[in-house]
């Protein structure tokens, strides 16, 4: 046990005197290896907030379902718990038609010519129920409820308002959001791919120049985790390194935007809320690239090693 | 291609000090290499201290390593360690504590004549220089068998003559050294047993020989 403890305080400590004593070629492996991080932890946070926006694209979107007049109070409420038991709805608002026209003439407040006209023609504004869908892909079973012989009856012409042009908008978005999420995950996936490559690719390298020493080490009698050990913590003091300062580089990207561009989006990335997620994620995602740096750090100096630690069979 | 070793058999007793002289590319160096489990026979058997070569598995080979104490023609140095990590090393791989590192370790770089040196890279040092720390790699960890691969081939006259007098004394305590070189000096002053390789074959084997380069 004790001689066990020993080996292990060796190896540890090889390892990391050897990371100082090879300073030059562990800079030139960490530079690579921050910018696969980086790229990796960037398109971590895209896709954090593509989903945001997603989100709030879909939060924004409800079927609105306007009353006949001659519907009774009773059959709206009766319709209104019918429509809250389905899981696919996450929020039912019902407005009665005194309701509905104040919230049309907060709506309009900028154009009193509306106003005028709704007030003054004694309230043409139907009792209105706002339907929010959970997931922009689930409106068409909301409608199968509220198109039902029953329900059709207490509705105007013109409800629900998912028809028509509406819905034209709602199915486009609705496109659109599903081919981001899928872009978004499927470019995390190819970029962490990438990045375990170069970073293999580096360690592999680094350890190639160094080939001779596992070489002697094997004729001195060392066995293969004595030799292998100090060059997987060399690796994962790499991989610790790298993973933050690829997260201070971002930190620093974001305080650059803030302060020098003043610019709260680019395009479709909402600058900032990217930078609020990096902020209130900041322990998890320092966690992470830390875990993934060791992880693709340690993995490969094992298979890097391997080929130079095998003994002659012929 | 002829074989570099051809049906040879070498039998060494114990506490023996043996040389094996031959020209270059005679086959003296594949014969250390075999010993060292560098290399593998086509045919042939090897027991070493009752070790069959034969029935030696992979995880078995640094055990077998440890027993034996090797030093290289061309040091085999670790660059990244300095002199006193480079010697300690032996003793690490196989556990010993650090407190008995810092008192073994000294003692054997006096012995080679390397006392003041501990810290200093193996660059920095000079070829007799790098030498010694291989054979103080090699003793440190007393083995029963000392293999020394041309150990004076980049030294001068007198770094020769201290090296051999180093492996004398070790073999006078009893460890088995079996020495190649191609210095006829030095074969001849020491007046051991001298097997000669010549073609990959056993040209001669007598004791107190001496040898004449031709």
């Amino acid at each position: 046990m004790k001689r066990k403890l020993i080996t292990l305080w060796r190896v540890i400590h090889t390892g990391i005197v050897n990371f100082m004593r090879n300073i030059s070629l562990a800079v030139a492996a960490m530079a690579v290896m921050v910018v696969t991080l980086t790229i990796v932890l960037f398109s971590l946070i895209t896709n954090a907030t593509f989903s945001n926006t997603i989100a709030q694209i879909t939060n924004k979107i409800s079927v609105s379902v306007y009353l006949e007049d001659s519907t009774t109070d009773a059959q709206a409420q009766k319709l209104v718990s019918q429509l809250k038991k389905q899981p696919e709805i996450k929020k039912v608002q019902y407005l009665n038609k005194q309701q509905a026209l104040q919230s049309y003439i907060n709506q309009n407040s900028n154009n009193p010519n509306l106003v005028t006209a709704a007030t003054e023609a004694g309230n043409p504004i139907p009792a209105t129920i706002q339907v929010y869908p959970r997931d922009l892909n689930e409106i068409q079973k909301i409608k199968e409820v509220l198109t039902t012989p029953n329900n059709t009856k207490l509705q105007t012409k013109e409800s629900p308002s998912y028809n028509g042009d509406r819905k034209q908008a709602i199915d486009n978005i609705t496109h659109a959001t599903n081919v981001l999420r899928k872009i978004g995950v499927v470019t995390v996936i190819v970029f962490a791919i990438i990045c375990a490559l170069i970073i293999f690719n580096t360690i592999q390298m680094a350890i190639f120049n160094r080939r001779d020493e596992i070489t002697i080490m094997r004729l001195l009698g060392a066995s293969t985790s004595y030799i292998r050990g100090p060059f997987v913590v060399e690796s994962a003091i790499y991989g610790i390194l790298s993973a933050v300062f690829s997260v201070l580089i971002i930190n620093s990207a974001f305080l650059a935007s803030s302060n020098a561009l003043q610019a709260s989006s680019l395009g479709l990335l909402d600058i900032n809320y990217a930078n609020q997620y990096f902020e209130s994620h900041f322990l998890w995602l320092l966690t992470l690239q830390i875990a993934i740096g060791i992880i693709i750090g340690t993995v490969s100096s094992i298979i890097a090693t391997s080929r130079y630690l095998k003994f002659k069979t012929k | 291609m002829s074989p570099a070793l051809d049906r040879i058999s070498i039998h060494v007793e114990p506490k023996e000090f043996v040389i094996v002289v031959g020209q270059s590319g005679a086959g003296k160096t594949t014969l250390l290499r075999l010993l060292t489990r560098e290399e593998r026979p086509t045919s042939g058997k090897i027991i070493i201290g009752g070790i069959d070569y034969d029935k030696l598995k992979d995880k078995d080979i640094p055990l077998l390593r440890r027993k034996i104490g090797v030093v290289f023609q061309d040091f085999k140095l670790l660059p990244n360690k300095n002199v006193f990590e480079n010697v300690a090393f032996a003793l690490e791989i196989v556990g010993i504590s650090n407190h008995e590192i810092k008192h073994t370790v000294p003692k054997v770089l006096d012995i080679v004549n390397l006392k003041g040196k501990e810290k200093r890279m193996p660059r920095e040092l000079s070829g007799g220089e790098r030498q010694r720390v291989a054979i103080a790699r090699a003793i440190v960890r007393q083995p029963r068998i000392l293999i020394a691969d041309e150990p004076t081939g980049n030294l001068d006259p007198k770094h020769a003559w201290d090296v051999i007098r180093v492996l004398e004394k070790i073999n006078r305590y009893g460890t088995t050294v079996l020495l190649t070189t191609h210095n006829q000096e030095i074969v001849n002053k020491l007046k051991r047993r001298v097997i000669t390789i010549q073609g990959g074959k056993v040209a001669s084997d007598r004791a107190n020989s001496g040898y004449k380069a031709s």
